[in-house]
């Protein structure tokens, strides 16, 4: 291994140490919003939006999809393409009994 | 026999085999999951009104927030693992493991405490639709931080003879065994919440 190789991994050490501290607030956030009572359609936005944020830190960094194959990508578009259809499934149950009787 | 693209990647894919083969399982895991989430929105949903119990009812969010603070430092220790084999320093990659290990047995011990004291006060499954996707899903998502750290301790011990044969292939071994541990914290980002706080 180089040492070009080995001060770039030196350096994504420090990015994952950054990127716990960035998780660790998220996670306490998250808690910290949901003693505020709001309505529940934006305590479910802002939670969602929160673990969306901290998932994609754990994808891009400790997964390293930042810089990934074409081939994952494309495998992983297909996957969040599929992955939509199945959360899309209880709104159209509900559009079912709600309007086809 | 040989297994091939085990270190090079193969020219088709531009990866190595493991990799794309532990992408493709963690695709599948996502539809699991994914359909257990779309269940617990769909029963949520049609629960008629006033009738869904929520997790705050039952649940201890200090503890779900210790086991989630204590499963993203595992997922650093896991990453600090692979980065310290790629610096060449298989003693730190050991103590890194090991911390991993431990934040997985950590996590499952205060979700045992967090099951058994649900036990005790009459709570099961049975007891309500909301008890019934909870347990459903911590218990699937528990059952794989058991499988990643069965995973994580041969490659802390037996399995890590292979790093003095074949040390490129064994860190590519700990790469992908982290895609599926980091998989599995990524899972609990999730549930944390959709569980514990809504």
């Amino acid at each position: 291994m180089s040492a070009s190789d080995v001060e770039a991994i030196r350096k994504q050490t420090r990015v994952y140490v950054g990127v716990f501290i960035a998780l660790a607030i998220g996670t306490i956030l998250t808690v910290a919003v949901s003693y505020l009572h709001m309505p529940v359609a934006l305590a479910i936005l802002i939670a969602l939006t929160i673990a969306s944020f901290k998932g994609s830190l754990v994808a891009a960094f400790f997964m390293h999809l930042s810089h990934e194959r074409k081939v994952i990508y494309w495998l992983l578009l297909l996957t969040v393409v599929f992955f939509l259809a199945l959360m899309f499934i209880p709104s159209l149950t509900q559009w079912n009994q709600r309007y086809v009787r | 026999m040989e297994i091939p693209y085990t270190v090079e990647a193969r020219p088709d894919t531009g990866v190595p085999n493991a990799k794309l083969g532990v992408w493709l399982f963690l695709a599948s895991e996502v539809m699991l999951f994914g359909a257990l989430f779309s269940s617990y929105v769909l029963l949520r949903t049609g629960a008629a009104p006033g009738t869904w119990h929520h997790g705050r009812e039952f649940l201890s969010v200090p503890l779900a927030t210790l086991n989630t603070l204590i499963l993203i430092a595992s997922s650093v220790t896991m990453v600090m693992s692979w980065a310290s084999l790629k610096l060449n320093n298989f003693k730190q990659y050991r103590v890194y493991m090991g911390l991993t290990i431990l934040a997985g047995l950590g996590f499952m011990v205060v979700k045992a405490f967090e099951y058994g004291h649900k036990f005790e006060l009459g709570l099961f499954p049975k007891s309500n639709t909301f008890l019934a996707i909870y347990f459903t899903l911590t218990g699937l998502h528990g059952l794989h931080v058991l499988g990643g750290m069965i995973v994580n301790g041969y490659f802390w011990g037996p399995g890590a003879k292979l790093w003095r044969t074949q040390p490129e292939r064994f860190a590519n071994r700990i790469e992908v065994a982290g895609l599926y541990w980091h998989f599995v914290d990524l899972v609990w980002i999730f549930l944390f919440p959709t569980l514990y706080l809504l």
